[in-house]
């Protein structure tokens, strides 16, 4: 009893973060359950994620079958159905990632268990486990209490808790057979297909000029270029910019897009979703400049500016050009 | 192809100031404007590029209260066929589980190929519905979607799922199925005059919780698997130094500050 689970997620061959991030958190939650700490990897050849995954947890439950080679959520979710159901893990933690996305809510649904997706944080209240997680963009925190079950389910946000350094626990590796019994139908799954590389990789660049739905406009896109220009940096965008099609998907910053950690980093226009600012909070200097001094943005800014950016951006222009 | 989507009438709060109401469990909505939830705007348009191609009907169901009509009609401008409303007081509190079992009761006897809508809220951000009514419906899914196509109409869907990174993952899915959709799949439409006319007269349906065939205990807050305890404010860490004055003097002081750290 009071056993936490900790969902391992692995694509072509590697352990994605996530996984030892949720193990970190999951050896907390785990002391404070009374249980142990037992990571599930689904998989086939994935020997290696067993020994790396054994020293982080007091176990390591594994399920070799060539089905599950690539994700593949139906066939994921018959898995841990019977994992779940026979061992009854107090906490089951599953990465708020696009393939937990694709599983935790049909899988709490089939369990009929409580589930809170893209959690940030977890509490104890009067001995009951309360999950924090974020609403309205950012903007507001939320605690949400689970209802009256043996189990309890969550998707934890990416990079929400840190990698920590931790003792090894040298956890067994077991075995466990594949429930599998046929291949998979209803839905398959067949290829990768890699982001289309273009002209520029804002990756390598040392100033980024990233523009948001502030921008309003597409032809407004026009005086953050030249910022960019004048700073010496390339222009990128968040979401908004590129779902709009004003900028190509090789531009985008964020969870979907590119992680970038340039020297400086002007956020224009810009609020700072979670999936926004994963992937530029590593920057060095965040520069934000938005007229709503609540955008989350201003949290991870190292510079802010609470005013219009079509009143800042060309004064800012001016003064970088004649500097 | 017959699509049924789901639709979500939220408020806008990304410039707006959000207030927590007394009780700490909602925001105060009265000076907040409402329209379509981002991301299922973008399911109605993939709905509507179906139509033209393959035919069939679209049905667009929201659950929620009056003010909800202005986000079913405008997809009806846009296009589709029939609008729910599924409305009643004991909806409210519904968490995703109560609310998909909500749309699971209005979908159950209904016939369709696919159920589309927005990978997720952009007011609560819980993207459980969708899977949790596929689970309920018991037909497949794909979440993240930002590329479909028919390998077969009516039977075989292939889709791209966005993953991190720029990565997709391509899976055939048998239909019919749930598929929830990620925004900046297509380019949404705006709705013609006539089609906003035309929208304005079309009657809604509005099911409630016995046309539904539901129990009070299966809906709100009883028929919930969890419950928002309280609002807050995120915790303030270390926020920007924020530079005050005119655009001309804080670009100056920036400047200053970015120069003395090396930075230009």
């Amino acid at each position: 009893m009071g056993d936490v689970f900790v969902l391992a997620e692995h694509r072509r061959g590697e352990l994605r973060e996530v996984t030892l991030e949720m193990l970190g958190k999951g050896r907390e939650l785990a002391r404070q359950l009374g249980g142990n700490l037992k990571a599930v990897l689904l998989g086939h050849g994935v020997d290696a994620f067993g020994s790396e995954l054994a020293d982080q947890a007091h176990e390591v439950l594994m399920v070799e079958d060539e089905r599950l080679e690539n994700f593949n959520s139906g066939l994921y979710q018959k898995v841990l159905v019977s994992l779940l159901a026979d061992r009854k893990p107090t906490l089951t933690l599953i990465g708020h990632t696009a393939c937990g996305m694709d599983l935790a809510p049909s899988l709490a649904a089939e369990l009929d268990l409580p589930l809170a997706t893209d959690c940030i944080g977890f509490e104890f209240e009067d001995g009951r486990l309360l999950a924090i997680r974020e609403m309205y963009g950012g903007k507001l925190q939320a605690n949400v209490s689970f209802g009256e079950s043996e189990q309890y389910m969550a998707t934890v946000r990416q990079a929400a808790f840190p990698i920590k350094e931790l003792e090894p626990l040298g956890g067994q590796i077991v075995a466990v057979d594949s429930p599998l019994a046929e291949e998979a139908r209803r839905k398959k799954f067949i290829e990768y297909v890699e982001a289309a590389v273009g002209d520029v990789d804002i990756a390598q660049s040392e100033v980024v000029v990233a523009v948001g739905r502030g921008i309003k406009e597409q032809e407004n896109l026009e005086i953050v270029q030249k910022l960019a220009e004048v700073a010496g940096g390339v222009l990128a965008g968040s979401r908004p910019v590129i779902d709009a099609g004003w900028l190509p998907p090789d531009r985008q910053v964020g969870q979907s897009g590119k992680t970038v950690k340039p020297k400086l980093y002007i956020a224009v226009g810009i609020s700072g979703a979670s999936q926004h600012l994963s992937g530029m909070k590593g920057s060095d200097t965040i520069v934000a400049i938005n007229k709503d001094p609540g955008a989350p943005i201003f949290n991870v800014a190292t510079y802010g500016i609470v005013d219009d950016l079509f009143k800042v951006v060309p004064a800012l222009t001016e003064q970088l050009s004649g500097g | 192809m017959d699509t049924v989507v789901c639709v979500k009438h939220v408020p806008e709060t990304a410039e707006a100031d959000i207030l927590i109401r007394g009780d700490e469990r909602g925001i105060e909505e009265k000076d907040l404007t409402f329209d379509i939830n981002e991301a299922d705007n973008y399911a109605i348009e993939e709905a509507l590029l179906w139509k033209e191609k393959y035919g069939g009907a679209i049905t667009v169901i929201t659950v929620g209260p009056e003010d909800a009509n202005m986000t079913v009609r405008m997809c009806i401008a846009k296009g589709a066929d029939k609008a729910i409303r599924l409305d009643d007081e004991r909806f409210e509190g519904s968490d995703s589980y109560a609310m998909a079992k909500i749309l699971h009761a209005a979908l159950k006897d209904m016939e369709f190929d696919a159920v589309l809508t927005g990978i997720q809220a952009s007011d609560d951000g819980h993207g459980q519905v969708g899977p949790i009514l596929a689970q309920m419906l018991g037909i497949p899914h794909a979440a993240y979607v930002i590329e479909t196509e028919m390998a077969e109409e009516g039977k075989l869907a292939r889709v791209h799922r966005e993953l991190e990174g720029g990565l997709h993952e391509v899976v055939d899915v048998e239909l019919p199925a749930v598929f929830t959709i990620q925004t900046g799949i297509n380019e949404p439409r705006y709705a013609s005059i006539l089609g906003i006319r035309k929208a304005t007269k079309k009657e809604i349906e509005l099911p409630g919780l016995d046309d539904l065939g539901l129990q009070g205990s299966e809906v709100g807050q009883a028929g919930s698997k969890t419950r928002l305890e309280k609002l807050f404010p995120p915790p303030v860490g270390e926020r920007a130094q924020i530079l005050e004055g005119s655009p001309q003097e804080v670009s100056e002081e920036l400047f200053g500050l970015l120069k003395d750290k090396g930075v230009i």
